[in-house]
């Protein structure tokens, strides 16, 4: 049974390695001869007003919220995707149900005007 | 299985320590990018029980949305780096009747467990999902269509929480 995972495990190696590799080797193997021009946050650009460790606007918590909710709903499709023919017309409505419970909090945090940036 | 107790014994390690890194970890930011390999071993984890639905459904709803959430949310707190936590001891007596609750019960599961020492031996594997579409359609309905209210309530009580927020 692991045999089958070993593509995977395979994938995550190279993936770890190579991304280790890329975020390191202008490192390891650029040449350094820094200048305080060179070192400034945006070489030849604005200069940073402030500090970047701001807080985060609470939008974009209500995104993730979102996100997850519907991630989820996924999740839930996708058995009833694989066994849709056997499951036939009743799956169909079950799942119709499913979809429109969600639908309704849709239109709810849509009419409250959570989805909207500003 | 030789291959197979390696992997679990490796992803129990990652597991585990990154846990350990979660919990004692002096920066918030640590300890959430530390969650992420707590989730990912645990995704391998289920993996290694068969479960591969479940699997993917860690990595996908775990590591790729509740972690985002918990990165949002501690990118929302006032203070990323240099938090003072506290780690004082208190409430020692409810405390000690949960952990002793909680140790118990898991000493018990490893004790019923231990007792049978051959293992059976492992159905040969097929995907899990066909089975579980099939049984949330028909045994399982009911919690199915409940989840769904669950997932209702997340999302109104989401938009109540950022809109009151937004207001102020």
């Amino acid at each position: 049974m692991i045999d089958q995972y070993v593509p995977i495990g395979i994938m995550m190696v190279v993936a770890i390695v190579f991304g280790i590799v890329l975020a390191n080797i202008n490192k390891w193997i650029g040449p350094k001869r820094p200048s305080d021009e060179k070192l400034s946050t945006y070489e030849s650009g604005m200069e940073p007003v402030k500090t970047a460790r701001e807080r985060f606007s609470i939008k974009f918590y209500m995104v993730a919220m979102l996100f997850i909710v519907f991630d989820i709903e996924i999740v839930f499709m996708y058995p009833w995707a694989v066994k849709f023919k056997e499951l036939g017309l009743f799956g169909f409505v079950e799942m119709t149900v499913f979809i429109l419970i969600l639908v309704v909090g849709f239109v709810y945090v849509w009419r409250k005007g959570a989805l909207k940036w500003d | 299985m030789e291959l197979f107790d390696i992997a679990f014994f490796v992803f129990a390690f990652i597991t585990v320590v990154s846990a350990f890194i979660v919990v004692f970890s002096k920066s918030v930011i640590y300890s959430a990018f530390s969650l992420l390999f707590t989730f990912f071993g645990v995704a391998a984890l289920y993996v290694l029980l068969h479960a591969d639905f479940i699997a993917v459904t860690q990595v996908l709803i775990y590591v790729g949305g509740i972690l985002v959430l918990m990165l949002f949310g501690v990118m929302l707190t006032n203070k990323i780096v240099n938090v003072e936590l506290k780690t004082g001891t208190l409430h020692t007596i409810p405390a000690l009747l949960l952990v002793s609750v909680v140790a118990g019960t898991l000493g018990g599961l490893f004790y019923s467990t231990w007792k049978g020492d051959v293992a059976p031996p492992p159905p040969p594997f097929e995907s899990t999902t066909k089975t579980l579409g099939e049984m949330l359609m028909t045994s399982y309905l009911l919690p199915f269509e409940i989840a769904s209210v669950l997932l209702l309530v997340a999302l109104m009580g989401a938009a109540m929480f950022a809109r009151r927020r937004t207001k102020t």
